[in-house]
């Protein structure tokens, strides 16, 4: 007995082919727990080995998934356990030494990024977490595939300003020291309030002190998808249909990803850990968030309507996304970056799209202000202002947001970065330069909020 | 009873000319893949065959036989989609 459904296999190559249905990451989570020492030697040759140990198969396994589902997994990561941990123990610690095994260990065994250099301090600092900070920039200009993030604040314990200024130094300072390649070192650092601990998607992704040994965690993509069966939809359709359309094709996108996903943990022998239900963009034409607005009905991303049509989008995309699978974790939820979104580079370019704007966004999605060119001499207090308003955002409304912020060095508001790749290219966005210094410099700790007492 | 694992399906479009299935099912019989139902139609002037197989007895490896059939899609100018099934039934069903 056999039976197949031509019309739902014409429709899922059509998806793949003509919307970009694809797979964005399959990101292994491995604990460096197991490799602390005392010596800064020993622990990254632990390190090295770990990930060559537990990692060797991924690309060659995911490879082989691909072609037998004919369905791209665009990026093979990693995801490891904050290294200001793993790290603090070494009495000789270099972190910047750290950071150059673990790339050239992700070099080593072919992924696109490693992630996990990172610091968890929404609630204050350790010594080693005060010498890991001082050493981000160096370690970011001197790595390749090496992602950063740092966890500024959390709804249960508040944020720390002391660490939001200190990340607007990290961000100033990784933007000069790799000036001449677009300031590259800041789109692979991310700071958080509320981080994930099982985040397949980088800058941000990070092995939690609370995940398994390892585990396989999947990320997946498909604006196109989204925005094509919108389009297909009457013009007077209500909004109510509008979400239900969104809603089914969420559930087919992560289907499909968690299926692929469940294979490969199978194949590399490890536990399938969660799926992000997910709408990544990348700055190829057809795969971007803003066409979903301009299918929506508005004329660019940033139009008076928005930031609903984008809370309906993340609310949908989780509706449909919960049903096909059992473990959801991560982000969830709709990324709004610039610069990976050709949509959204436009809405910037006609004047459409501004930094308040986005902010307001990032209230009703995943995740924040993410991959946005400032002018290369922003100051820091403006950064840390711009980043404390994020994280007050997430603090209060118990959500993820998060900065990943680019001050183009040397570059003005019209002019444009180019990253290459995901990461496209990016209009650098006027700030509002408004003297902030005396608030942002009283620093310390901003108490958790009341609704963080619910025992 | 099939095992939903060894089923792929194959999926061949493109303009209609004389002996598409019958290049497609020599391949696949040099390979011991087994045919288990075909369905062909014309759709907006393309032709277009989606045939479910069973390869739990192929010769060769996976990789090898999609190989094979991505160059014969070149010789016959017609596209050809390899998948295994279950990404069909498991996209489309709740």
């Amino acid at each position: 007995m056999s039976n197949f459904n031509q019309q739902q296999i014409l429709q899922t190559i059509e998806m793949i082919k003509v919307h970009n249905l694809d797979i964005r990451t399959v990101t292994l989570s491995l604990s460096l727990r197991d490799c602390a020492s005392t010596s800064t030697h020993t622990t990254a040759a632990k390190i090295y080995d770990k990930i060559l140990k537990y990692s060797k198969n991924l690309v060659e396994y995911a490879n082989e998934i691909e072609n037998m589902y004919s369905i791209p997994i665009v990026n093979k990561r990693i995801a490891l356990t904050p290294i200001s941990i793993v790290g603090e123990a070494c009495e000789d610690i270099d972190y910047v030494y750290l950071a150059q095994t673990i790339d050239k260990a992700a070099h080593e065994v072919g992924v696109d990024f490693i992630g996990g250099f990172s610091a968890l301090v929404d609630k204050g600092f350790t010594k080693g977490d005060l010498k890991f900070f001082e050493q981000i920039p160096d370690a970011l200009a001197s790595t390749k595939k090496l992602c950063s993030s740092v966890n500024l604040g959390t709804s249960k314990a508040g944020i720390n300003m002391d660490a939001v200024l200190k990340t607007a130094d990290v961000i100033k300072k990784c933007a000069f020291l790799t000036k001449d390649e677009a300031s590259i070192a800041c789109a692979k650092f991310v700071c958080f309030c509320n981080a994930v601990t099982d985040n397949p998607f980088m800058a941000g992704a990070f092995c939690g002190i609370n995940e398994p040994e390892c585990a396989l965690n999947i990320g997946v993509s498909g604006p196109g998808v989204i925005s094509s069966a919108i389009e297909n939809l009457d013009i007077k359709a209500d909004l109510g249909i509008v979400g239900e359309t969104i809603k089914k094709m969420a559930f087919k996108i992560t289907a499909a990803g968690e299926l692929i996903g469940r294979k490969l943990a199978q194949k590399l022998d490890i536990p399938f850990g969660i799926i992000d239900l997910s709408l990544a963009p990348t700055p190829k034409k057809g795969d971007s968030i803003a066409e979903i607005f301009k299918a929506m009905g508005l004329e660019q991303a940033g139009a008076p309507g928005t930031t609903l049509a984008l809370a309906m989008l993340n609310d949908s995309v989780k509706k449909g996304g919960i049903m096909a699978s059992n473990y959801v974790g991560g982000l969830s939820g709709a990324f709004i970056p610039v610069s990976e979104d050709s949509g959204m580079i436009e809405a910037v370019e006609k004047g459409s799209l501004t930094i308040d704007k986005l902010e307001a966004m990032t209230s009703v999605c995943s995740v924040g202000l993410d991959m946005i060119a400032i002018p290369g001499d922003t100051k820091n207090t403006t950064i840390a202002g711009i980043i404390a308003d994020e994280m007050a955002i997430g603090m209060i409304n118990k959500k993820t947001t998060a900065v990943r912020i680019i001050p183009a060095i040397g570059k003005n508001v019209g002019d444009s970065v180019e990253f290459g790749g995901l990461l496209g290219h990016a209009p650098v966005m006027k700030v509002n330069e408004f003297n902030n210094d005396i608030f942002v410099n009283r620093a310390g700790r901003v108490s958790a909020p009341l609704h963080s007492l619910n025992n | 009873m099939d095992d939903v694992q060894n089923q792929i399906i194959i999926t061949v479009t493109g303009k209609d000319k004389v002996g598409i299935v019958a290049n497609v099912s020599n391949y696949l019989a040099k390979f011991k893949v087994n045919i288990e139902d075909i369905k062909q139609t014309i759709m907006q002037d393309s032709f277009v065959m989606i045939m479910l197989c069973d390869i739990k007895d192929m010769s060769v490896s996976f990789k090898e036989f999609k190989d094979g059939i991505l160059e014969l899609s070149n010789e016959l100018k017609m596209e050809i989609w390899v998948q295994k099934k279950d990404i069909f039934d498991k996209m489309h069903t709740v």
